[in-house]
């Protein structure tokens, strides 16, 4: 049986339109032989989460340049939780302060990518936050389901 | 045949004679200027009658046609006969954030230590057209600039600072026409005539559609109300520029020197084209008209490009609209570095990048120069790194003599012949585009911006490929990581201020007033007028930048993005 391919919904998240990451990313991911789904701009967190559950995706990857990535990840992650859904991985790239990273983790997101990351390097985080389980191995709460992956049947990523 | 040549170079020489006696005559009033070692510098060096062939090897006519002195067409070498001589460029700092009183106090810290024009950094939402309390807008108030929901904070930004004595630039564009009407109207309550306000709204709605995208409305409702400001500006405001158009959000987008010159031209000259076809002439406008293009790391490269970009646009204006005022065919340039430029690994090493890219804007002969923060790839800048940007052009203006003479490179093999064939690539993409039903049908068929993200993935490709190298990220990198570095954040409180800032607007405004201003907007946006009049009347009414908006997309719709990767 031919493995599944990991499907990701690449998004930008509230008002930022800048757009140049998101597309690269986007274009990266599918020539590392992702599923890429690119929802366009200005896209609300419930759109998002819509998106990715139509989608089957088993990530999201949220890009945000404009400061507001606190605010706009816990959205996204509080939605999926409540659809039963925090196996999907969250991961976000952007203009992301070093200070900021212990939070979002804590929230529940696997991946943080910052200016200067690879997108060579961004695939495979992807496929790795994908293949994991669980969200974030020190986390309080972070509102990560640890669940089963009842949705993903089975497939492990590329690795 | 040769004799014949020869008699033809004797005019052309008399002409170049009399074009630097003109040059001459309009310096005659500058003080000299020395170097460090004392040796005297002409504000321009160039051939005069007697050298023409011995400087260039090539005919004084040609010297003429492609270079010229500076404030002369085709301005290759600068707008102005006396460059920084005679008016040095204005230092203007993107910046703003929070509430309005937060911007205030960083407006005021940056003009007391030496700033020279303002330049207004504002929210999405208020980009966006979205009052702070809308529930799209609470995550982005106050976040990538100021919020302006109304007059009201209008008024506070300005608090104090004069706006009869400084410029303020507004890098706003869906919503220009709202913030143009409360600058003129804060300026009213000041006690200045809008003949007499001074400052510049981007106002450059087409390449919201290519890059950036804070666009509101489809794109040809969205050139009417541009096109409304410029015809504004040109009957009640006259000194202020009513446009900037803007190649910088473009390069940002990923695009090379050449896209990024001709995407730009070829918008400003759809918006020249929107105004001449409402029956006003070019000349009635387009002296006011400005540009905002980057700055990239390239120095000889951006240095051409600026100079290339001042050609085409002077042939084009007097070639398509039959400009005789001179001043219409300037292209007045508002540059900084480029934020894609800065790293966030070893962002120390931004400092340099910075003073690079602002010797290259000043090299090329910018009327007003940005400089960007070191921090400004971590988040917003800090005070500390505010100051930094602006004492960075203060050694530029003050220490390193750059400012002494017009156009230094002028001339220079190297700087003349990438500006002829950066010139040549720039008129084959803008004919390309013209080609293609222009660059609306490129906007809208999606063609432009799979160009742009085309070349921004080749840029990264090349990056990851090691063929282009960033110090700090791709070579020399520090092996372990480094020191985390201090960023300034926008408190949790911005947004509680900024809505308690707006419920005292609301409460205090007069209701019925706010109505019926709001209906005038509409009708106005329904009929064929200039919607600017009924848009002023809003914002005294304190309607507020959502109201308003909402007001003109009850009748233009909606724009919804590609999803092109």
């Amino acid at each position: 049986m031919a493995e599944r391919k990991i499907r990701v919904v690449v998004a930008k998240p509230g008002l930022d339109g800048h757009d140049r990451g998101a597309k690269v990313i986007a274009r990266a991911l599918r020539d590392a032989g992702m599923e890429v789904i690119y929802t366009g701009l200005h896209q609300r967190p419930a759109q998002i989460v819509e998106t990715a559950l139509q989608e089957d995706a088993d990530a999201i990857g949220l890009s945000i340049l404009s400061g507001a990535h606190m605010t706009l990840t816990a959205e996204v992650l509080e939605l999926l939780a409540a659809e039963d859904a925090s196996e999907v991985a969250v991961v976000v790239g952007g203009v992301i302060p070093d200070e900021d990273h212990a939070a979002l983790r804590a929230q529940g997101v696997r991946e943080i990518f910052t200016p200067g990351t690879s997108t060579r390097e961004a695939a495979a985080l992807v496929a790795a936050a994908v293949a994991r389980p669980d969200a974030y191995d020190g986390g309080d709460d972070g509102g990560a389901a640890k669940g089963p992956r009842a949705r993903r049947g089975g497939s492990g990523g590329d690795s | 045949m040769r004799e014949g040549a020869e008699a033809e170079l004797v005019g052309a020489e008399a002409e170049l004679a009399a074009a630097y006696e003109r040059w001459r005559n309009a310096v005659a009033d500058l003080a000299p200027a020395e170097t460090d070692s004392g040796l005297p510098v002409e504000a321009v060096y160039g051939p005069t009658a007697a050298d023409a062939r011995g400087t260039l090897g090539a005919a004084a006519d040609e010297y003429l046609e492609r270079l010229g002195f500076p404030g002369e067409p085709p301005f290759t070498r600068g707008i102005y006969p006396s460059m920084y001589r005679g008016r040095p460029w204005t230092v203007r700092l993107y910046s703003g954030w929070g509430t309005a009183e937060d911007t205030n106090e960083r407006f005021r810290y940056l003009l007391e230590r030496g700033q020279t024009g303002l330049s207004v950094a504002l929210d999405l939402p208020t980009q966006m057209g979205l009052d702070s309390d809308a529930e799209p807008a609470r995550a982005e108030v106050g976040k990538v600039g100021v919020a302006v929901a109304s007059l009201a904070d209008m008024e506070t930004i300005f608090e104090g600072i004069p706006l009869e004595r400084i410029s303020t630039s507004f890098t706003i564009n869906a919503t220009a026409p709202i913030l143009l009407a409360m600058y003129q109207v804060v300026g009213e309550r000041q006690g200045v005539d809008p003949a007499q306000l001074r400052g510049t709204v981007q106002n450059d709605i087409l390449k919201e559609y290519l890059a950036r995208k804070t666009y509101i409305y489809p794109p040809r409702p969205s050139m009417r109300l541009a096109t409304d400001v410029i015809e504004y500006c040109a009957r009640t405001l006259p000194k202020f520029n009513p446009i900037s158009v803007c190649g910088y959000h473009v390069r940002q987008a990923g695009s090379d020197a050449v896209q990024e010159i001709a995407i730009a031209i070829s918008n400003g000259l759809a918006y020249v084209q929107s105004v001449v076809d409402r029956g006003i002439g070019v000349d009635e406008f387009a002296p006011q008209i400005s540009f905002n293009n980057s700055t990239m790391r390239d120095i000889f490269e951006e240095i051409a490009k600026h100079r290339a970009a001042r050609r085409i646009w002077a042939r084009l204006i007097e070639e398509r609209f039959g400009s005789t005022d001179p001043r219409s065919c300037r292209l007045r340039l508002y540059s900084g570095g480029d934020g894609t430029s800065l790293t966030a690994a070893e962002p120390h090493n931004n400092i340099m990048r910075i003073a690079l890219q602002a010797l290259t804007v000043v090299l090329s002969g910018a009327q007003a120069v940005h400089t960007m923060s070191w921090d400004e790839a971590l988040g917003l800048p800090s005070e500390e790194s505010v100051l930094l940007a602006l004492r960075t052009q203060q050694i530029l203006a003050h220490e390193s003599g750059v400012a002494r003479t017009a156009d230094p490179l002028g001339g220079s093999y190297y700087v003349e012949a990438l500006t002829d064939e950066l010139e040549r690539r720039i008129d084959t993409l803008i004919a390309k585009i013209e080609e293609n039903g222009g660059i609306v049908a490129g906007i809208e068929d999606g063609s432009l911006e799979q160009a742009i993200a085309e070349s921004a993935y080749e840029q990264q490709r090349q990056i990851e490929a090691g063929e282009r190298v960033i110090v700090g990220v791709n070579a020399f990198a520090e092996e372990g990581g480094e020191e985390p570095v201090e960023t300034f954040q926008v408190g949790a409180d911005v947004l509680e201020r900024q809505l308690a800032r707006l419920r005292t607007t609301r409460a205090e405004r007069d209701e019925a007033a706010v109505a019926a201003a709001l209906a005038g907007v509409e009708a106005a946006a329904r009929g064929s007028e200039n919607t600017m009049p009924a848009i002023v009347a809003a914002v005294r009414a304190y309607a507020t930048t959502g109201e308003i908006s909402d007001a003109l997309g009850r009748v233009f719709g909606r724009h919804t993005g590609s999803t092109v990767i």
